[in-house]
């Protein structure tokens, strides 16, 4: 399989006048061509700040301080606006989390689907129009003719998401960067979203780059998974490994913690302590405060590690793959 | 939209109601009407003449009745200076006065938010910043003051602007303009910046707050990842958000520029409603003023209305709430 | 994990007040010239050559001289005089003086009586808070000059007249201002606290509401002030203010206007920079404090 996406080192800044936030510090990340990556973590761990990156997208003070992103061989930092310009929307579509925010409220949902077209095109209006009908349809939105003289606030939030995947998918893009675009959605409607993307995106054999942070969701789509934790990658690989055997004491807990995997009755398990401030990092490994597998070793930074079967784990004392149920909080474990 | 349109044209009829009470009240029943609508010159038997034609003697309802009788058939009182009535004489130097307030609202909209949407853009950069203390001056520094500097500049020091006056007028559908004219227009360039210059620094605030909360809204970095060009994403996408509040503000600013005149009037000479105020205020001409005062109401409820329905034609939430409610 | 860090040297709130405005050179450099100002007002009748207002002082012959000219009795009008023979650098302190008394003045009594107002109206709620708010909304709907100047046609001229209209203008603007910090604050439990202790309403009122409501309404004030001092400028220029006795600056303005097209800048030009400093001077200070004492600008 082809690598339509790499991303080597990468390292996303902000300078505040609070000091420096490292939001991105350090990832590395590959994706083929039609594979779906999963990018994992919690709220803060700079997973949205990885995508925007991708597209120079980065608001200032942020800036990519660091790193390479090539999209098929092509390097995109550093690269021109107008270069950056084609790509967007073109070969590299974005679907953002919050639909209401992202079509602006006061221009119709027309203009804002065929102004996408005729940025990159140069067809009649017409023409555009027709096309934005079709793929309104496409994504499962009834009388779309009708839905075009909307403006956004007149549709649902599951259709509004329908109409930014249609906006994404109008160019035929080779990869789709989607940051938790189901995550302001219904439970129900989430499910609906899901599939659409997924057949969508297998249909045409786009990759997608899937960033949230509900596990649950990402198990569902994902061929590999990626887990981010304080802006470095701590562990890569297959979804099915990653998600029955993790390497990082991290995936490990942040699989323990989903509710519907515990026990009834049972005590919810959960990671102690919180993610540090992308503003004040620790020295060397960023998980060690709340590792309960810590040791001096730890205070030197892990590097990204290749295990067998091409997994790869930021830690130096990564679980064995068959570990029987372990029990994380140190205070119960060193009882 | 129609029934919306109904209800404000009411609420808004209801309102010069309000008003005219009340200045009903101020002028009849607090004080000597007298005193305000007679000249002081006047004998005995004028004053008695005019107590009767005014009703003076009649309970409070029935002069209200006939003072606004009065009013709607367009008699608000003789000035004693003119010797004309007090309606016909505001309203023939309303154009002068309109004229000049437009002016400077364009100026100030034409100017204000290109301005202000760099200031925005480049908040940080000096342009940006050089913009923001230039309008601190424009509305900290008195009117007239500005009024006088442009005088000393423009007319005495470097003479290309004449200090003061209309130029010439033409007829425009029988109303009497000035900017058509090229002495109307060197006339009224000097006024009508001086006018503006507040509501330019205004605009260029609002402008600029505006810009700052939109630039940072998800749909222009959307707009970005569709791969749409710079100038369509701030023409297009950045700028209809911003105007709204914009357009406003302004629609509501138009009464204090009509207001303001007064000062940039008897600067420059200028014979519009303002000047007839102030010379009528120090001449004791009180019908004028009362006059003046009710006109200046009225307009001022009608601006008020149609910014609200300017606002519902920009903003396609609040029509189609309405619709639905 | 956090680090512990030590707490720092206790700061009063008056010092921490001083230390924030200081951050801003332009802050400093306005209040310096601020306080030059208020000290040469204050002090004038010690410092200035002439009192412009003593007719006996006036000598006609002197008049309109060119600024640094000497006169007949040998002053010399370092700024020039105008056309009845007053030396404007004296013209211009006195005038000082009229301007920040009746600026300044009717701001605060527009603050207090509006302060008054609101917080009773927010306080009592029901039917007087709402009658009390449409007046207030009525009278703010209307620019400030032209409720000055209706207000003038009535009263006429006179010092304490622009002084009365002055309040009249500003207080709407202090009622609202309050009125809405004070039904943010009453619903604190402080308050409920208060009621439940079963004090009386007046102390509740000045003694807890008040305080606390007064960082937006001292922002809204030193803005304030500086359109107070141009508005009376304004309508002192249009000759609906102070009487031509006692002239503050606008009307010092007023009476050179007709001098500055024959070149006689200086009877206009040297008011109208000390108004417009002392206005600058005013929004430099102003705009600071406003930014160090809004409570929703996180430090």
């Amino acid at each position: 399989m082809t690598a339509i996406l790499e991303i080597r080192g990468l390292r996303t800044w902000f300078e505040t006048r609070r000091g420096v936030l490292k939001a991105v510090d350090g990832v590395d990340l590959t994706i083929h061509a039609g594979e779906v990556l999963g990018l994992v973590g919690e709220s803060g761990c700079g997973k949205s700040v990885t995508g925007f990156s991708v597209l120079g997208l980065v608001d200032p003070p942020g800036r990519i301080v660091e790193g390479s992103i090539r999209f098929r061989g092509e390097e995109l930092v550093g690269a021109s606006q107008e270069r950056l310009r084609q790509l967007r929307g073109r070969r590299i579509a974005m679907i953002f989390q919050d639909p209401m925010m992202t079509l602006n409220p006061v221009l119709r949902i027309d203009t804002q689907m065929i102004e996408a077209l005729r940025a990159h095109l140069r067809i009649s209006w017409r023409e555009a129009h027709a096309r934005c009908r079709d793929a309104l349809a496409r994504v499962g939105i009834p009388a779309p003719e009708e839905r075009l003289r909307n403006y956004p606030h007149q549709l649902s939030g599951g259709m509004r998401q329908r109409v930014a995947i249609a906006i994404a998918l109008l160019h035929g893009p080779d990869l789709v960067i989607a940051d938790e675009p189901t995550t302001a959605l219904d439970v129900t409607i989430q499910a609906q979203i899901l599939h659409e993307i997924q057949t969508l995106c297998a249909e045409s054999g786009t990759a997608l780059l899937w960033i949230s942070h509900d596990l649950a969701v990402v198990s569902a789509i994902a061929d590999r998974i990626a887990v981010m934790y304080a802006g470095r990658i701590v562990e890569e690989g297959a979804a099915e490994t990653v998600l029955e055997h993790p390497s990082h004491p991290y995936t490990r807990g942040l699989l323990d913690s989903v509710p519907s995997r515990n026990r009834r009755g049972a005590r919810l398990r959960q990671i102690p302590g919180m993610a540090p401030s992308p503003l004040a990092l620790p020295e060397g490994c960023a998980f060690r405060p709340r590792c309960a597998f810590a040791s001096a070793r730890c205070n030197q930074a892990p590097a990204l590690t290749t295990l067998a079967g091409g997994r790869r784990v930021r830690c130096h004392h990564p679980l064995a793959p068959t570990s029987p149920d372990i029990v994380l909080d140190p205070a119960v474990r060193n009882a | 939209m129609l029934a919306y349109l109904i209800r404000r044209a009411f609420q808004a009829g209801l309102a010069i109601l309000v008003m005219a009470v009340l200045v009903f009240i101020g002028v009849y029943a607090v004080g000597d009407p007298v005193d305000i609508l007679i000249s002081p010159e006047a004998d005995l038997a004028e004053i008695e003449a005019t107590r009767r034609r005014l009703g003076l003697d009649l309970p409070l309802w029935q002069q209200f009745l006939i003072f606004a009788k009065n009013a709607l058939a367009g008699d608000l009182g003789r000035s004693f200076v003119h010797n004309e009535p007090a309606l016909r004489l505001i309203l023939e130097r309303m154009p002068a006065t309109l004229e000049l307030a437009v002016s400077a609202l364009l100026i100030a909209v034409l100017v204000g938010i290109p301005l202000g949407m760099i200031a925005g853009l480049r908040h940080e950069r000096p342009a940006g910043r050089a913009i923001m203390a230039a309008s601190i001056l424009g509305f900290s520094l008195p009117n007239f003051w500005q009024g006088l500097m442009l005088v000393m500049i423009f007319a005495v020091f470097l003479g290309w602007l004449p200090a003061g006056g209309r130029g010439e007028t033409v007829p425009l559908f029988g109303i009497p303009v000035s900017f058509l004219t090229l002495d109307g227009l060197r006339h009224l360039i000097l006024p009508a910046v001086n006018l503006a210059i507040f509501k330019t620094a205004l605009v260029i605030r609002l402008s600029r707050a505006g810009t700052r909360e939109v630039m940072l809204q998800d749909y222009v970095r959307f707009a970005r990842a569709k791969g749409l060009c710079e100038r369509r994403v701030v023409l297009v996408h950045m700028l209809k958000n911003i105007l709204i509040p914009v357009v406003t503000v302004l629609g509501l600013e138009f009464g204090s520029v009509v207001a303001f005149a007064v000062v940039t009037e008897t600067v420059f000479a200028w014979p519009g409603m303002g000047k007839l105020l102030i010379d009528s205020i120090l001449n004791l001409d009180r019908p004028v003023v009362v006059a003046y005062l009710m006109l200046i109401v009225f307009v001022f409820i009608l601006v008020n209305f149609m910014v609200d329905v300017l606002y519902t034609l920009l903003d396609p939430r609040v029509r189609l709430a309405e619709r639905r409610g | 994990m956090s680090a512990f860090v030590a707490a720092p040297a206790v700061e009063t709130p008056l010092g921490r007040f001083l230390r924030e405005f200081g951050e801003s050179r332009m802050a400093v450099a306005g209040a310096a010239g601020l306080f030059l100002i208020l000290l040469a007002a204050v002090l004038a009748p010690w410092l200035m050559p002439q009192n412009p207002y003593d007719l006996a002082q006036l000598d006609i012959l002197d008049g309109n001289l060119p600024p640094g000219s000497e006169g007949f009795s040998g002053t010399t009008y370092w700024l020039g005089t105008d056309d009845q023979g007053r030396d404007m650098l004296s013209a211009i302190v006195y005038g000082l003086r009229i301007s920040l008394s009746v600026g300044a003045g009717s701001t605060l009594v527009a603050l207090i009586v509006g302060c008054a107002v609101g917080l009773v109206a927010a306080y009592y709620g029901g039917p007087l808070e709402s009658v009390i708010m449409r007046v207030v909304d009525l009278q703010l709907s209307f620019p400030a000059i032209l409720v000055a100047l209706i207000l003038l046609a009535v009263m006429g001229r006179g010092v304490d007249k622009v002084f009365i209209a002055l309040v009249i203008v500003q207080w709407a603007y202090y009622a609202r201002t309050v009125r809405a910090a004070a039904l943010v604050e009453g619903a604190r439990e402080y308050v409920e606290a208060a009621r439940c202790l079963a004090l009386p309403d007046r102390r509740i009122l000045f003694r807890h509401l008040l305080p606390n409501c007064l960082p937006p309404v001292i922002v809204v004030g030193t803005v304030q002030v500086g359109h107070a001092i141009a508005l009376e400028a304004t309508l002192s220029f249009l000759g609906v203010g102070v009487p031509i006795t006692e002239p503050s600056l606008g009307l010092l303005i007023a009476n050179g206007y007709e001098y500055l097209l024959s070149g006689q800048y200086w009877i206009s030009f040297f008011p109208g920079l000390a108004l417009v400093a002392t206005i600058v001077c005013i929004n430099l200070v102003g705009d600071q404090m406003r930014d160090v004492l809004n409570p929703r600008l996180q430090r």
